[in-house]
């Protein structure tokens, strides 16, 4: 079965990938790793029938998200991550919400495949692009229009928080800030 | 056996645990920002298959808003990253306890 191939390929990448993307310190290579995850997506929602989206995934993650990421990663110069100094507890937190995510998943897919299957109508237009766009623009077009005005949102409040401010109060913040981190040097 | 929707929606449920995880065990603000965008991607192929699965156009639309929604996320989120690391030439989320004192 080809179908099925597919699948568990991309499921195995895409899981592979998200795994390295946690574990690695370096945010350069969990940026990579994440654009796989995308990418492996991508070719999953080809195989459900969504040419659409998956054009689309690759467009805006793989391409416009994730550029700016590497971006702000190679304009910050990230040093390494440094090891875990938090509390004990998140350890604990993070472990216990994990199992528990784990167990609603298997619950979620015990209880998908108990009930009865449905099968995919082969004659579905759903999916295509043109379908896509007459409902976006006829029985969602309200969403859409506040889509519009929240990316104009997005933009206008990117632009204000990235400026660099003309007050000096906030080049003394630096300044007290490399100060500080000298004297810990020094001790 | 032929993928079912409950291997998809297993699939998104494990993608979804890997970033909740790591939101929580990563420090760097740049590292939790992607084990959002995992997330935002995991609960995406659950309304993809749903809408393969009940031949339904509106999952796939209300993917395309969750992905505009990511985009204007991602823009105002590394402003903000990038703000803070101007202010504590870091971006550990540990370093962001200005407002504790």
């Amino acid at each position: 079965m080809v179908g099925t191939a597919l699948f568990f390929l991309f499921a195995g990448l895409a899981i592979a990938c998200a795994i390295s993307m946690v574990y690695h310190r370096n945010p350069l290579y969990s940026a990579i790793s994440l654009v796989g995850v995308f990418i492996s997506l991508s070719c999953i929602y080809v195989t459900l029938a969504a040419p659409f989206i998956a054009a689309v995934q690759i467009l805006i993650y793989a391409g416009a998200i994730m550029v700016l990421v590497v971006f702000v990663i190679m304009l910050l110069n990230l040093e390494e991550d440094r090891p875990m100094q938090r509390l004990r507890y998140l350890w604990a937190l993070g472990g216990g919400l994990g199992v528990l995510l784990l167990g609603q998943t298997f619950f979620i897919f015990w209880a998908v495949m108990r009930a009865p299957q449905q099968a995919v109508d082969p004659n579905t237009t759903a999916g295509k692009t043109m379908d896509i766009g007459r409902a976006m623009y006829t029985e969602y077009l309200l969403p859409v229009e506040i889509v519009g005005i929240l990316l104009l949102m997005a933009i206008i409040g990117s632009v204000i928080l990235a400026r660099r401010l003309a007050q000096p109060q906030l080049e003394l913040v630096v300044d007290r800030e490399e100060e500080r981190r000298n004297l810990d040097d020094e001790e | 056996m032929e993928p079912t929707l409950a291997s998809y929606l297993a699939l998104s449920g494990i993608l979804f645990t890997i970033g909740c995880v790591g939101v929580i065990f990563k420090r760097n603000a740049i590292g939790m920002f992607m084990c959002i965008e995992l997330m935002l991607n995991a609960v995406n192929l659950t309304f993809v298959a749903f809408s393969r699965y009940y031949a339904d156009t509106t999952g796939q639309l209300f993917v395309f808003m969750v992905m505009s929604v990511a985009a204007a996320e991602a823009a105002v989120g590394l402003g903000i990253i990038i703000a803070f690391y101007r202010n504590r030439l870091s971006v550990d989320v540990d370093d962001a306890s200005m407002m504790k004192n």
